[in-house]
């Protein structure tokens, strides 16, 4: 049976309300598609998992979606401030967001062990920090070779992964390239995989070490051109960095964020219909 | 007065931190302006890293996020992010660490986690990052920012990223074997620790700038070197490498993509 549906498809099957959902991407192939779709269906109670969290997860978290967020930094990069991320742990609001939170190291390991299948990961680190003092996942052990004193954290096992991706073959599996992150181990670590793509192929064609995802570790491709705008996607579109320092002012606003919300993620049918207003919403030289 | 400003000369003496040929550890934003002023100017040779798993890139315009197009298409190799940390930093191959900070207190210590209570925050910022562990297994460290009371307190309220901890041999006594931060590079000055106390010390002072001015900036008693000296002002090629950066960034970041 072919791995390949619609998004809407795809993340009413497999994301259910309360599930751990991983949507990776270190700045590159973030999947703002799928992210749009889960706020779309209205998913609630979700525990979120990303090394990097940005827009996508800001939204996530204004728009109701989320219960708690495990993560290593969570900003607007080159901007600033993730200001629904903040409003949710300063003050409540939509609801308060419990979080837990490691360093990138700690947390690209985590992922590495769920994909290794260990039960925890072991880290140089951590070592003259306060985070271990907040994170009760995170303990010591002594290595029983040298006697160094190590640090350890529970392996990653997301219920669902959903990343972005460059291409899949008509049977499903996927290759991608440039800035790829922590999304192979994602994929591997987690219990359900989700892929949109930008472009369904005929054959891929990877270099012998390329990174090909094979389709019997994934459950769904969805094919999303331009699905991780406004992230980039190497070899199709540039990041668009005038709609991350867009953002700001309206995150800052929770009606404004609200009214936005709506009108481009509630109020269209899919991404492209999104994208398609918002390219229009997008004068060049306009920065309100 | 002065033909150049003091966000300028901030990162001009930072840049001169980098020894050709060493291989750095990139923060974004002031670390990676500086980084990129260093490779363009006097350090042709030196490897930039960025944590987005970016080796030996060489962008043309500086990057606004950590994970830009830019950087991977200019790198020698893209590298997976659990790759980035767990061979290249943890395994050893990072001279420099080259961070940037929220707030920072008299013993280097970094703070880019939360002003206030950590469950009640003031102000929620945005996190770790690599930072605790650049600063941990880079074999030393620099910082850049801004100086301000806010920015240069006492004591950290939240250690993210640890510098010399409470002083003299504590990082030591921890179990890390790296040196640390050696310098603090501000608009105003340099701050390096004390050798022995590990308490940072104004070591230059920018031209245009005070020791009264260093102290008004600072959150606690600023001990300087006596005399302290003068920052050499930038050179004509360093200003119009660093300005002509700027120039092909804003650029860049100002159209539609």
């Amino acid at each position: 049976m072919s791995k390949i549906c619609s998004l809407k498809e795809a993340i009413a099957r497999i994301v259910k309300n309360g599930d751990s959902v991983a949507m990776e991407g270190f700045t590159h192939l973030i999947p703002y598609a799928a992210g749009h779709e889960v706020i779309r269906q209205q998913k609630r109670n979700l525990t979120l998992i990303r090394m990097t969290p940005d827009l996508i997860y800001d939204q996530l978290i204004g728009a109701g979606c989320v219960k708690k967020m495990i993560f290593s930094w969570g900003g607007n990069p080159g901007v600033g401030s993730l200001h629904r991320f903040r409003d949710a742990v300063e003050n409540g609001w939509p609801q308060p967001l419990e979080i837990q939170e490691h360093s990138h190291a700690d947390m690209a390991s985590t992922y590495d062990a769920g994909a290794a299948n260990l039960p925890f990961a072991v880290l140089r680190g951590h070592i003259g920090s306060d985070l271990p003092l907040y994170n009760p996942q995170i303990k010591w052990i002594t290595c029983p070779f040298t006697d160094e004193k190590l640090a350890v954290m529970p392996a990653l096992n997301p219920d669902v992964t959903i990343i972005h991706a460059q291409q899949a073959d008509q049977q499903g599996n996927v290759f991608l390239w440039g800035i790829v992150g922590v999304q192979k181990q994602a994929v591997l670590a987690a219990e359900k995989v989700i892929i949109t793509v930008e472009e369904i192929v005929v054959k891929l064609n990877p270099p012998p070490n390329g990174i090909v995802l094979p389709h019997w570790v994934i459950d769904a491709v969805c094919k999303v051109p331009g699905g991780a705008f406004p992230s980039y996607t190497q070899g199709y579109y540039e990041r668009n960095n005038r709609f991350y320092q867009q953002w700001d002012p309206i995150a800052r606003d929770r009606e404004r964020f609200n009214q936005w919300i709506h009108d481009y993620v509630m109020a269209v049918e899919n991404f492209a219909d999104y994208k398609a207003q918002l390219e229009k919403d997008l004068i060049p030289g306009d920065t309100k | 007065m002065n033909q150049y400003t003091a966000e300028e000369m901030m990162t001009i003496a930072a840049s001169r931190k980098l020894k050709n040929g060493v291989v750095c550890f990139v923060g974004i934003g002031l670390p990676s302006a500086a980084a990129n002023l260093a490779r363009l100017t006097h350090a042709p040779d030196v490897v930039l890293i960025y944590e987005s798993g970016t080796i030996g890139t060489k962008p043309n315009v500086l990057p606004l996020s950590i994970g830009d197009g830019e950087l991977s298409e200019s790198a020698q190799m893209v590298v997976s992010v659990p790759e980035m940390f767990r061979y290249w930093l943890q395994g050893g191959w990072v001279d420099v660490g080259f961070l940037g900070a929220a707030q920072i207190d008299k013993f280097a210590n970094i703070n880019t986690t939360v002003i206030g209570d950590y469950h009640q925050p003031k102000t929620r910022l945005p996190g770790a990052g690599g930072a605790p562990e650049i600063s941990t297994n880079a074999k030393e460290s620099l910082i850049i920012l801004k100086q301000s009371k806010r920015a240069f307190v006492e004591k950290v309220s939240f250690i993210t990223s640890p510098g010399h901890l409470s002083g003299g041999d504590a990082r030591e006594k921890a179990g890390l074997s790296t040196k640390g931060p050696t310098a603090v590079i501000t608009d105003l000055g340099v701050l390096a620790p004390d050798p022995v106390s590990k308490e940072l010390v104004l070591v230059s002072l920018h031209e245009g700038s005070t020791v009264e001015q260093a102290q008004e900036a600072t959150g606690w008693h600023l001990k300087t070197n006596d005399p302290v000296p003068f920052t050499p002002p930038p050179t004509p090629l360093e200003l119009s490498v660093l300005r002509d950066l700027n120039e092909r960034t804003a650029l860049a970041h100002s159209g539609t993509h």
